[in-house]
């Protein structure tokens, strides 16, 4: 679908940490990153689409706008998205939408946040009506709770072993020592992370991604509007945000229960094939065209799922792919060369942004020490609560 | 407060209303409901649409959900959640959570392990049968709520004649 496609003109991020500053300040960061790097300015931007988050207030719920009013109120038209995990690329469809539909050139995605120390917790407050709420209360379960029962049926259904889930961090961490936005970058062993405490069995510490602050931003523009600025920009060619297809018979955070299958049958794709199934049909490509993929290790084990479900390889082969070096760099078909979050730790509303960051500078040739040789095809993809989910291709 | 002579037994009261029942002549079950047009099941009920794409029926019956069923998977917690988690009276200890295959509602429903279960002893696959226990306690009541606790099919003695009975029934 190349006449559906958009410009990427500039990407920027502000790395990622631990900074206990205010999440507007790391989006103007990464906003006036972007900006630099497309060679625009702030008065070029028609349209700012934010990704919203839900634990700084009232300005983390209308983002756009927050985003709008930092820069410098200009009357530009603005939107703020909520999808969880997948705000950004929500955000990001947005803009391309309004793009694609002629009213406007230039649009400016950003996300944003300041995270809590520890767990993620639902919003404060006594809101007995939200299963987010629920949750915690009835059964005290946290996110990596759901991380973990995914890892232990994957142990069950393919023989996967807590070695395994290791080694996605072992790669991952590998990858991150080059990336200069990563918030860890220091080499881990097997044993380092078979020697940290267990949280969910059988995840260990260092298999479940840490919650940070960061910002990640992207300039858009039509491909007309992009020749007068540059000759070969990297391209957006598909955005899936697609909910599941009822029934959903895999448990989803913040869930009770998955829906029933007793008078419909399960649909053909799980929900996580399905994000990424979506993109490639958009795009008119399959699994073997692409280059790179950014995927999102929420565990290290989770990791292996997505190998699966984006078509690297099929059901129950992930660990073989992971132990033959095929996603490390320089392998067949290296996944998350950014480190991931392993060496990010998830900032919500700008971790499926950050995803589509890497793929850029990857595309352009721009990756330093990890860079995949060659990359013209990238694709990322996410999930969140509430069945959110999202994948992004982007081509050079 | 040592000298105050406290009530023994508090109200114990269910940690969250019309979710499950305290008793019956099979022991507690979870309160679903049933969609009287296409047949799906929700959990927890949901009486005022179907999840059915393809259903627009409005009628809803409550039904208790199968109080066995199969361990899909299952973790622990070993360390104290965030609020609004509330710890046992006696401290945070590790518990174990389950997700669990109901058979005839084709559904997977979430719930705590028993007190004292550990994750050792468990395997994907294993019976496990509704129980009600307590949650958390206050100075006014005991919030109970529902737990799955796990079946051994060579069980011999012990607590549970009943789960023995059902299992092999």
């Amino acid at each position: 679908m190349r006449d559906h496609d958009v410009a990427i003109l500039g990407v920027g991020m502000h790395p990622w940490g631990k900074w206990g500053r205010n999440f507007v300040e790391y989006g103007i960061t990464a906003a006036r990153a972007a900006l630099d790097d497309a060679g625009l300015t702030w008065s070029d931007v028609d349209f700012v689409a934010g990704a919203d988050t839900i634990r700084n207030g009232y300005p983390g719920f209308i983002a756009g706008s927050t985003f709008s009013q930092a820069l410098g109120w200009r009357g530009n038209r603005v939107a703020s998205c909520y999808a969880a995990c997948a705000s950004g690329a929500q955000a990001l469809d947005t803009a391309r939408a309004h793009i694609l539909a002629g009213l406007c050139d230039v649009a400016l995605v950003v996300g944003a946040d300041t995270t809590p120390k520890g767990f993620f917790a639902p919003v404060g407050g006594d809101r007995p009506d939200d299963p987010d709420w629920l949750r915690f209360r009835l059964l005290g379960a946290t996110n990596p709770t759901y991380f973990a029962l995914y890892a232990r049926r994957r142990m069950e259904l393919y023989g996967a072993t807590p070695e395994d889930f290791a080694q996605v961090k072992v790669k991952n961490a590998k990858h991150g020592l080059a990336n200069p936005n990563a918030r860890y970058r220091k080499a881990v062993t097997v044993d380092d992370v078979m020697a940290s405490p267990i949280v969910a069995d059988p995840l260990r510490l260092l298999d479940i991604c840490a919650t940070s602050d960061g910002a990640a931003a992207i300039v858009l523009a039509s491909m007309d509007a992009a020749r007068r600025h540059t000759t070969n920009p990297v391209k957006i060619r598909a955005i899936s945000t697609v909910t599941p297809t009822f029934p959903q018979t895999i448990i989803e955070m913040p869930n009770f229960a998955t829906d029933s299958a007793a008078a419909v049958a399960p649909p053909e794709r799980s929900f996580k094939d399905a994000i990424a199934w979506a993109a490639y049909e958009q795009a008119g490509i399959g699994p073997e065209d692409l280059d790179v993929a950014e995927v999102y290790d929420l565990s290290t084990a989770l990791e292996l799922d997505w190998y699966e479900n984006i078509g690297l390889c099929k059901p129950g082969e992930a660990e073989r792919l992971l132990r033959d070096g095929e996603t490390a760099l320089g392998g067949r078909i290296p996944v998350n060369p950014s480190g991931g979050l392993a060496c990010f730790g998830e900032a919500i509303p700008a971790q499926a942004l950050a995803q589509v960051c890497e793929l850029t500078w990857q595309l352009r040739g721009h990756a330093g020490g990890r860079q995949v040789e060659g990359a013209s095809v990238g694709l990322s993809c996410n999930q969140g609560l509430f069945g959110h989910g999202s994948s992004v291709i982007v081509v050079r | 407060m040592a000298a105050v002579d406290r009530p023994k037994t508090k109200p114990r009261v269910p940690a969250v209303d019309g979710w499950f029942t305290l008793d019956g002549d099979d022991g507690p079950a979870l309160i679903g409901s049933r969609c009287q047009r296409c047949g799906t099941y929700s959990f927890p009920k949901q009486l005022n649409f179907c999840p059915n794409p393809a259903c627009t029926s409005q009628d809803f019956d409550e039904v208790e959900l199968s109080r066995h069923g199969r361990l899909w998977s299952y973790t622990n917690n070993c360390y104290q959640p965030p609020a609004p988690y509330v710890p046992p009276s006696g401290g945070f200890q590790p518990f174990a959570i389950a997700a669990v295959e109901l058979e005839a509602e084709q559904m997977v429903v979430l719930g705590q392990l028993t007190a004292g279960v550990d994750v050792s002893e468990l395997h994907v696959g294993q019976d496990v049968v509704l129980v009600v226990e307590t949650l958390f306690e206050d100075d006014e009541a005991e919030y109970l709520v529902w737990k799955w606790r796990p079946i051994e099919p060579d069980a011999t003695s012990g607590s549970a004649p009943r789960d023995q009975e059902t299992h092999d029934a």
